[in-house]
């Protein structure tokens, strides 16, 4: 596998007069060539600083890092050329319109828009009808499709998206992972972030990243495959109370709300269900419900943390 | 070059979009001139004065036409009463009393010898001077007119020559310093606000992880602030020669030129600034204490720098809009060529190259 993107025990700390935080922990895996690598996390995991670290515009305080295989800090100008980068925060001009913003992202790139068309077509084609207003004037999702399409505009070898998807419709949310499907093809490598788990099972490898540290690596199936226990998933009338005379029973490994049920993991392995059932029984809880479950992203995520 | 030519548009589309900020751009030189010139103006004209006559005889009532006649002078109140100079002076409103006591006339003739007193509100000091300066003047030639036809043993006569502004009209002192106020505002606020505006809404960071070099950022950012000064350096100058009668008595293409290097100056000062502040309001503030104040306050403008002590003059020649407010003044008003400006525009030149450098070298290729 042709490596596009190192990281090797990157450390990342923000001073402060009183404090200081450690955004990334020594942290360091790698993304091959063509791949959509994911880094699934909460807020603050330090997700925003690894990305910015990688696209030269943040420097770690130890630790190495190449993109394409330049180093980071050295030999930035050349990571500049060959990377797309979209921020997490809408970073366009909101005052040009649509057209001309993708015009003055393509110069500063020197790449030729109607080369390049076919990258961006799919996503730009919805858009272009609004291509004479103000991109400030666009709605959430179309703001999205513009700000990938200025960072694919110049034909780069690897993408860093900083959670893309966030404030996204579900539509536009799916089109947009479609897309990514599609780049993919194209060869491009792609490091994308996002606090949404379910997006996880969509890249082909995944980081789940909590507070500066990885936690897991793996393919979305490995991820859940390395979830060894049984999951249950329990519902009753009375899901407040539930869930607190769960959380504090001493059978019970863990348990937290997910949907319409609470997911729990027992501490001991045999009769889950028996126990489960007798916990119900003594809170004489009405229409009580209990199912074995699969675990998805989000359940091996609550489990790594709280390992 | 193109990759430079639509950075440049993108720049003058966020100017040309923001109307209110380019009616300020545009609006505030023209608003100064104005104001400086027919408002705040430190001549004196049509000063509201009151007489008290207390003989009434031929000579006196020829003064006091003399001294109402002229355009400084309005007399609108006669008195009757030494008691009453306080209470006109308490009104407020006026700024002299010409007092004649009794018998003006009679001891001009008989004895030689007759007094008249300028009593002044000296609250404003230098109004007060200029007001008792002016009626002394008058006084004098009336006695003049008197002699004539006689040879008085001796005599000396001082003769004064305004040069440069024969009116003693204040336009010719302050276009120059409007001149250099507004050119350092326009180019170095709007610059360091231009700049550091990018970094608050994130554009920066998009646009640093590009090819893009840095200098080529600076420039883009500078041209079509260089392009609105020159605007504002012809209205201004339009303004002076037909508004304020102002002319333009040296060679208009230097003015020009020296204007233009001058803007350059104002434009590093501005990307200096944007290096190290964080925020637009930090970018404003920064730009109005830190060259503001100075231009306004060391150029020699409001001031003149040589009654300041000597640490503020040491001071004051560090502030580039000295040097600008000097070259100005030689080549408009006096008529100067290049060869007497040369060494200020050698100086303005290094302080540009100077800190354009330090602003190119410092600009910050990374967030952090």
């Amino acid at each position: 596998m042709e490596e596009r993107v190192v990281v090797e025990k990157i450390v990342k700390k923000y001073k402060t007069k009183k404090t200081e935080l450690i955004a990334l922990n020594g942290i360091s895996f790698s993304v091959g060539r063509g791949e959509i690598f994911g880094l699934i996390g909460p807020d603050g995991a330090g997700k925003t600083s690894l990305f910015r670290i990688l696209t030269t515009v943040l420097l770690a305080d130890s630790g190495k890092s190449s993109v394409n295989g330049y180093d980071t800090v050295r030999e930035y100008k050349k990571i500049r050329q060959c990377v797309g980068y979209m921020p997490g925060r809408f970073s366009l001009y909101q005052d040009l319109t649509v057209q001309e913003n993708l015009e003055f992202f393509a110069a500063i790139f020197d790449a030729d828009i109607k080369k390049n068309y076919r990258l961006i077509k799919d996503i730009y084609s919805q858009i272009e009808p609004f291509k004479d207003r103000k991109a400030g004037q666009l709605s959430g999702g179309m703001k999205q499709k513009l700000a990938l399409s200025c960072a694919l505009i110049h034909e780069p070898e690897v993408l860093f998206l900083d959670e893309p998807t966030t404030g996204v419709d579900a539509v536009s949310r799916k089109e947009f992972w479609e897309m990514l499907h599609r780049l993919k093809e194209e060869g491009i490598t792609i490091l994308v972030s996002t606090s949404y788990m379910d997006e996880a099972s969509l890249c082909d490898r995944v980081a789940l990243i909590q507070k500066g540290e990885i936690l897991s690596i793996n393919t979305p199936e490995g991820v859940r495959e390395e979830f060894r226990r049984p999951l249950w998933a329990v519902k009753a009338t009375e899901m407040f109370r539930l869930m607190n005379e769960l959380a504090g029973d001493p059978a019970v490994a863990s348990c937290y709300p997910f949907g319409q049920y609470h997911h729990v993991v027992l501490k001991t392995a045999g009769d889950d269900r028996g126990v489960l059932e007798a916990l119900m029984k003594k809170g004489r809880y009405e229409q009580a419900e209990i199912l074995s479950i699969k675990p998805n992203i989000e359940d091996c995520f609550m489990a790594l943390m709280n390992k | 070059m193109k990759q430079l030519l639509i950075f440049v548009r993108k720049e003058w589309y966020h100017i040309w979009r923001d109307r209110r900020t380019l009616f300020i751009l545009i609006g505030m030189p023209v608003v100064q001139i104005v104001l400086y010139g027919f408002a705040l103006t430190n001549e004196v004209k049509n000063s509201r004065i009151a007489v008290l006559d207390e003989s009434r005889d031929p000579a006196t009532i020829k003064l006091i036409q003399e001294i109402g006649a002229s355009r400084y002078f309005n007399v609108v109140r006669l008195i009757h009463s030494q008691k009453d100079i306080e209470a006109v002076f308490r009104e407020g409103r006026t700024r002299m009393v010409v007092v004649f006591l009794r018998g003006f006339q009679d001891d001009l003739l008989h004895t030689n010898h007759a007094q008249v007193q300028l009593i002044a509100d000296a609250s404003d000091p230098n109004t007060a001077n200029t007001l008792t300066n002016y009626a002394s003047a008058i006084i004098a030639d009336y006695q003049q007119s008197l002699n004539q036809g006689q040879t008085l043993p001796y005599q000396i006569k001082t003769q004064i020559r305004m040069l440069y502004n024969p009116e003693l009209k204040g336009a010719y002192n302050f276009v120059p310093g409007v001149m250099a106020l507004v050119l350092m505002l326009v180019c170095a606020m709007m610059t360091s606000i231009s700049i550091v505006k990018e970094k608050e809404m994130g554009t920066m960071e998009v646009i640093l992880v590009s090819p893009l070099k840095p200098f080529r950022i600076v420039i883009a950012k500078t041209i079509p602030y260089l392009f609105v000064s020159m605007v504002n350096i012809v209205s201004i100058l339009l303004l002076s020669v037909y508004a304020l009668d102002v002319p333009i008595v040296g060679n208009v293409w230097l003015l020009m030129a020296e204007s233009i290097l001058f803007t350059i100056t104002s434009l590093s000062l501005g990307l200096l600034i944007s290096n190290t502040a964080k925020t637009q309001q930090t970018a404003m503030f920064t730009s109005m204490m830190s060259l503001f104040l100075p231009t306004l306050l060391f150029s020699g403008f409001l001031f003149p720098v040589e009654n300041m002590p000597v640490p503020l003059q040491v001071i004051s020649n560090v502030v580039p809009a000295k040097w600008y407010y000097i070259i100005v003044k030689s080549v408009m008003i006096k008529g100067l060529g290049f060869a007497s400006v040369w060494k200020e525009t050698l100086i303005l030149a290094g302080m540009t190259l100077f800190l354009l450098g330090i602003s190119i070298k410092n600009f910050k290729i990374r967030l952090a």
